[in-house]
């Protein structure tokens, strides 16, 4: 646990970036902190590894007090990634990564064979071990940061805006790696963005700060978007918070089964399958894309699939599979099991039909559901009825 | 002129004894070697300090301005000057050394600083967030990184060096420049292009051994030059576009 006590930051000159700042970043957690240039949130994570001294306060990691330890020796037992990776240019990739562990006295072999390990558990492959960070792209340098960062197993990570340098669609990629790899890790993270929406996607708990340094709420994602604080928060978290909402609410969707075709099957066949005009093309049992019928040609090819729906996760959240509905050309979402494999679709119409349920509060499943004549259709895992 | 040129390089005479050409080069690569130790023991440090805490930085736009200072005027003060208090060869040596150190400070000092400067900030703080105290920073960090713009002011300086020191001749100095010299005092211009030929030579044999030198030492990865690297960028993984 990383825990702020009172800690304020104020530079010669009188400008104040921290005020007071009192939190805990709980053991095993993600905790974001987020708000808009100025607020402090870049200041206040460098005060953690000693980058910038407070004025006053104390800051604690489990229940040591970080001002005891000595810099160098506090910072080598926390892992650090920040925006621009900042990768030595002149060491290759696997010298990068094992930069901590030979700081702390590990034999070059040791830690090389951990480096090409940390490779492939962020994702990269060995094969880049070689290589100089001017080799990589942007986003393959920001893995290799995440990777020299974990090279020496620390317990705490502090991230400043790691992804944020990136183009949107690596960004998202890098976001859920980055939290698969937290479930598997359980590392307490203190992570700092300027973008609310990360901040709720990563966040096990946000705290938002305001210009001044001053903590304006510390809540959880879904919390936030539901109970904002004051008007500064309300107005941080923006517009469309009802939608985000749904990120946080899971519930028994009711899918159906979908009739599919594969690649090389005939249009005859699709056509047959049909339903409004559109087929599901799979390829063992894994979504591939839409087929309109009337598409030219004889045969379904994967040239002339629609793409670009999005695939909502079996026990995922109403947003996933809202957007799946919507994104989908056939109106219909897909949705996957855990596995990637086709569980069946929904329509936008059925997903709401829930959100309005649990908004009223009645607990009554869709009635199709309990009709045992309805068409054969995929019950999703209960994950539990949101609260 | 060139016959006569290429008779006076190969005249056996020319080639032994205390006026030869092995003679005078090696006293020419020895004033050299002196200058080039003693400007690098004061502008590197100085240069990579400046660079690293950011601060004297007037010291490079300083050294930069003593450019300007005419070399050959400086040498003719200084002889006047530290002569007469000095005794021995070091009443010669000494002033000759003195300019050319003076000479090669300015592009020594550049490169070094210049070279940390360029240095990412982003690398710098990700050093010492890992851990790596000040010095470690500087000599895993910012010293490699800053080599090959530290190499190029060497480079200048010794190019500089190499031709500037036939001034010491001047001053009754042995070294190459005795040839320039000696032969425009006795009209023997065979001489005098012959020992510019040998100045000229000294210097791209001196610049071919440094750019061997910096391609030895700088890593590849800031020069670009992969070694066996196919230049192929190998994608990330993208098959988790769908996963939020």
């Amino acid at each position: 646990m990383i825990r702020f006590d009172a800690v304020t930051k104020t530079y010669p000159g009188g400008t104040t970036a921290v005020d007071g700042l009192t939190l805990e970043a709980p053991t095993g957690q993600i905790t974001v902190l987020v708000g808009p240039s100025g607020c402090g949130k870049t200041t206040s994570l460098r005060m953690v590894n000693r980058m910038i001294e407070p004025t006053s306060g104390t800051i604690s990691i489990d229940g040591r007090d970080t001002a005891s330890m000595d810099p160098a020796t506090l910072r080598r037992g926390i892992g650090y990634v920040i925006q621009h990776g900042g990768l030595f240019p002149h060491h290759t990739i696997e010298r990068n990564i094992a930069t901590v562990p030979l700081l702390l006295g590990t034999d070059k072999s040791t830690a090389y064979a951990r480096a090409r390990e940390l490779l492939e558990r962020v994702g990269l492959p060995q094969s880049l071990a070689k290589r100089y960070p001017a080799q990589l792209s942007g986003g393959q340098q920001q893995r290799v940061g995440v990777a020299r960062a974990l090279a020496a197993d620390p317990p705490v990570m502090l991230m400043d805006e790691p992804f944020s340098a990136v183009d949107p669609v690596v960004r998202t990629q890098l976001q859920a790696e980055f939290l698969r790899l937290q479930r598997d890790l359980g590392k307490t993270i203190l992570f700092v963005t300027h973008d609310i929406d990360e901040a709720i996607t990563l966040g096990d708990q946000v705290a938002v700060l305001r210009v001044g340094g001053h903590l304006a709420q510390m809540a959880s994602p879904s919390e936030l978007l539901a109970h904002p604080a004051d008007d500064f928060v309300a107005d941080f978290v923006g517009r469309d918070r009802g939608y985000r909402a749904l990120s946080f609410v899971d519930g028994v969707l009711p899918a159906l089964a979908e009739p599919t075709v594969a690649v090389g099957d005939s249009a005859e066949l699709a056509r047959e399958r049909a339903i409004d005009g559109w087929v599901l093309v799979t390829d063992d049992e894994r979504p591939l894309g839409w087929y309109a019928v009337g598409s030219p040609g004889d045969q379904v090819t994967a040239e002339r699939l629609a793409l670009g729906g999005t695939l909502a996760r079996q026990g995922g959240t109403l947003r996933a599979a809202l957007d799946s509905a919507l994104s989908a050309p056939s109106g219909r979402g897909v949705v996957v099991t855990d596995e990637g494999k086709l569980a069946g679709t929904l329509t936008a119409a059925a997903v709401i039909e829930v959100i309005e349920q649990q908004r009223t509060g009645r607990d009554r499943a869709p009635a199709v559901q309990d009709d045992p004549s309805a068409e054969p259709r995929i019950q999703h895992s209960p994950g539990g009825e949101s609260p | 002129m060139i016959t006569s040129i290429w008779a006076w390089l190969r005249d056996p005479a020319h080639w032994s004894g205390a006026d030869g050409i092995p003679t005078r080069l090696a006293e020419h690569l020895g004033y050299t070697a002196i200058v080039m130790v003693l400007a690098a023991a004061i502008a590197l440090p100085l240069g990579l300090y400046v660079g690293h805490s950011g601060r004297a930085r007037w010291l490079i736009t300083a050294a930069n301005a003593a450019r300007a200072v005419p070399t050959l005027g400086l040498l003719f003060a200084l002889s006047l000057w530290l002569g007469p208090k000095l005794s021995g060869d070091l009443a010669f040596s000494a002033p000759s050394i003195i300019v050319l150190v003076l000479l090669a400070i300015p592009p020594l000092l550049a490169g070094a600083y210049a070279g940390v400067e360029a240095v990412d900030p982003a690398a710098r703080d990700a050093a010492k967030g890992m851990g790596m105290q000040p010095a470690q920073v500087l000599r895993s960090v910012e010293l490699p990184v800053a080599l090959p713009l530290l190499l190029s002011g060497v480079r200048a300086a010794l190019l500089q060096v190499i031709a500037t020191a036939t001034i010491a001749a001047y001053v009754g100095l042995g070294g190459l420049g005795r040839y320039l010299i000696d032969g425009l005092a006795t009209g023997d211009y065979a001489a005098t292009a012959g020992g510019a030929l040998l100045v000229a030579g000294l210097a791209l044999a001196a610049d071919l051994l440094l750019a061997a030198l910096t391609r030895a030492v700088v890593s590849p990865g800031l020069t670009g030059k992969y070694r066996g690297a196919d230049g192929v960028d190998i994608p990330g993984r993208t098959d988790v576009a769908f996963e939020r």
